[in-house]
């Protein structure tokens, strides 16, 4: 026997008790789990938001298109070395349910412009070849299944009809937060087959040379649209990422709150529970002062109880988390980036340490400064 | 020999000196023990009689360092533990006293072998060393055949020689019993008691002991009764 053998028999006591303990920081690891995912999710694009990317749109709505002509004025902005675009498609695959977004994009440009996608150059060539190829993200081909040659329709909700595609790549992302549940096809595809588009394109994406010019230029590019039928405003792609998150309402708040309430909950459970399982042992505890245990090593092995007990149960959580992530995104596409990070888990683990602590802090103090006398008293 | 006229001895292992204990509850004081003065040599076995409430338990507490006197001196084999600070009055209670307590008080779900290695935690000895020193204290009390049952699978007599081997196992200077075969019948206190004596003859154990049980301090070589906080020694014709 030694000092974790000792740990691991007392682990062993009430098992009812700490089984349903372990459980209930499962369950609390496992939302938080959730709730780190529905953050990311949200708020990961903004961090991850290219600081030198601008999105130049319509000043009166995201939904009212630019001018295509917009382009070559762009490109003589002094900074700007880099000009795209993009449309909302909005299209229907099979069912209604089946949500993921599609942008009509530049050829020539949108690879350029976002390099974190990698796009083999034998698939973007095939793609740039053919009018009607599209290019979608792992995640969205795993999801239906989709192989190269294979074709796609889509029904149009805004630009009417059913339009045909042929998937001729697959996108990957550096990092795992990237969305590659996108589908991307050609503007010229679109501009050809509607009169809707008729030269305009939904938004502009430029890339200015300096990042810490972003404000300068944001502001000459929407002065020099200002007074015309289709002002712009212009801001960078973090601001407009978050300005668009902004639309959901706090969610930050939201989550915050719910993971507040649940751990706060936590450690009053575990915390009782350690209390009652000490107040329990106040004998032994004082029969093994009496054999010489300090009173130090009373309160590392209290505190070392609760901590495994904790890790236990976040472990588990933490476990579940990550298999429910594996599922895929539950919500049919409103949360590509559904992933638990690394940083995550390492927070969550954090989190499961400090309750654990918390919650054996104040029995493993009482049961340090017991007085044996007291303790044999109770016997 | 053991001594309670508090003359100087300065060879007794253990020598208690104008020992006082007040308890303090609200405004009211209660003195347990009077000036009290004890000196007791190696190898004896005394017992402590006295009336409940007499401060027979007391006694014992402060010879073990589990409580502090409010005035008065304790040496144990030169060491002044009423002087000594807490942290070494731990270190000390583990390397010289061997406890057993009326109600055994062993870990429930430990087994007999590992109830009696638990004092050995605090010592520098391998796990192979443990266990040889497990092992012939649990011989000693006649429980090698029981050493993997757990306390809840042992008679009450059984309880208490694991007990007493979890006492012994460490050799301390000392071993104190508080009512040791209280909660025991006849023949299994018998067979304690006998134990206890065998401690003391073979392995020259000194032996402090509190009891109710005239029998039981017959096996002493000295009784000592104690009386609203003041110690008298007995005539040891009252056994006969």
């Amino acid at each position: 026997m030694n000092s974790i053998s000792l740990l691991l028999v007392n682990f062993r006591r009430k098992r009812v008790r700490k089984i349903l303990t372990i459980c209930s920081f499962a369950m609390a690891l496992f939302l938080f789990g959730l709730l780190a995912i529905i953050y990311d999710a949200f708020y990961l694009p903004i961090e991850i938001a290219g600081a030198d990317r601008l999105v130049v749109q319509n000043k009166i709505s995201l939904i009212m298109p630019l001018p295509y002509s917009y382009r070559e004025k762009l490109k003589q902005v002094d900074g700007i070395d880099l000009v795209s675009f993009g449309s909302w498609f909005g299209g229907v695959y099979q069912d209604e349910r089946n949500f993921f977004v599609q942008f009509a994009v530049d050829t020539e440009t949108w690879n350029l412009m976002f390099p974190e996608f990698i796009v083999p150059p034998e698939q973007w060539k095939a793609f740039v070849e053919d009018r009607q190829g599209c290019i979608v993200g792992q995640k969205l081909a795993d999801r239906y299944g989709w192989k190269i040659g294979d074709r796609i329709p889509l029904k149009g909700t805004i630009f009417q009809g059913v339009w045909e595609f042929n998937l001729t790549g697959i996108f990957q992302a550096k990092r795992p937060s990237d969305d590659t549940s996108q589908f991307w096809f050609q503007y010229k595809y679109l501009d050809e087959q509607s009169d809707l588009m008729n030269g305009y394109v939904g938004w502009y994406y430029v890339h200015v040379d300096d990042p810490d010019r972003a404000e300068e230029i944001s502001k000459r590019i929407d002065e020099m649209f200002a007074n015309s039928p289709f002002e712009t405003v212009t801001e960078t792609e973090k601001a407009w990422t978050a300005a668009f998150i902004k639309q959901f309402g706090n969610i930050k708040v939201l989550l915050l709150a719910v993971g507040g309430v649940v751990f706060f909950t936590l450690i009053l459970i575990t915390g009782s529970n350690m209390a009652m399982s000490i107040r329990e042992r106040t004998p032994e505890i004082g029969i093994m002062k009496t054999l010489g245990f300090s009173g130090t090593r009373i309160l590392f092995m209290v505190l070392a109880e609760s901590l495994v007990i904790a890790m236990t149960g976040g472990g588990i959580g933490l476990i579940m988390a990550r298999l429910f992530v594996m599922r895929g995104d539950p919500t049919g596409g409103f949360l590509p980036a559904f992933y638990l990070s690394s940083r995550n888990i390492m927070l969550g683990l954090a989190i499961t340490v400090l309750i654990g602590l918390a919650a054996g802090i104040i029995p493993a103090i009482q049961s340090m400064r017991l007085k044996i006398v007291e303790a044999l008293r109770r016997v | 020999m053991v001594q309670v006229n508090g003359e100087a001895k300065t060879d007794a292992l253990i020598q208690v000196r104008n020992l006082h204990k007040t308890y303090f509850r609200g405004n009211e004081s209660i003195e347990v023990l009077k000036d009290l003065n004890l000196d007791i040599n190696r190898g004896e076995f005394v017992a402590f009689m006295g009336p409940s409430g007499s401060g027979k338990t007391t006694l014992l507490n402060l010879l073990g360092g589990l409580d502090l006197p409010t005035s008065g001196s304790i040496i144990v084999d030169n060491d002044e533990i009423t002087k000594i600070s807490a942290k070494r009055l731990t270190d000390w209670r583990a390397r010289h006293v061997g406890f057993i307590f009326q109600l055994y008080n062993l870990i429930p779900v430990l087994t007999a072998f590992q109830n009696v290695e638990l004092p050995l935690l605090l010592t520098r000895l391998s796990r192979s060393q443990r266990r040889e020193h497990v092992e012939a204290a649990l011989y000693i009390v006649g429980l090698e055949d029981r050493m993997h049952h757990f306390p809840r699978q042992l008679s009450g007599g059984q309880e208490q020689r694991t007990a007493i081997a979890r006492a012994i196992v460490s050799d301390p200077t000392f071993l104190l019993c508080d009512e040791p075969t209280g909660d025991l019948d006849r023949t299994n206190a018998n067979e304690i008691l006998d134990l206890l004596n065998r401690l003391s003859e073979e392995f020259d154990k000194t032996i402090l002991m509190v009891t109710h049980d005239p029998v039981a301090a017959c096996n002493a070589h000295t009784t000592l009764h104690l009386e609203k906080g003041i110690l008298m020694e007995s005539s040891k014709t009252e056994c006969k």
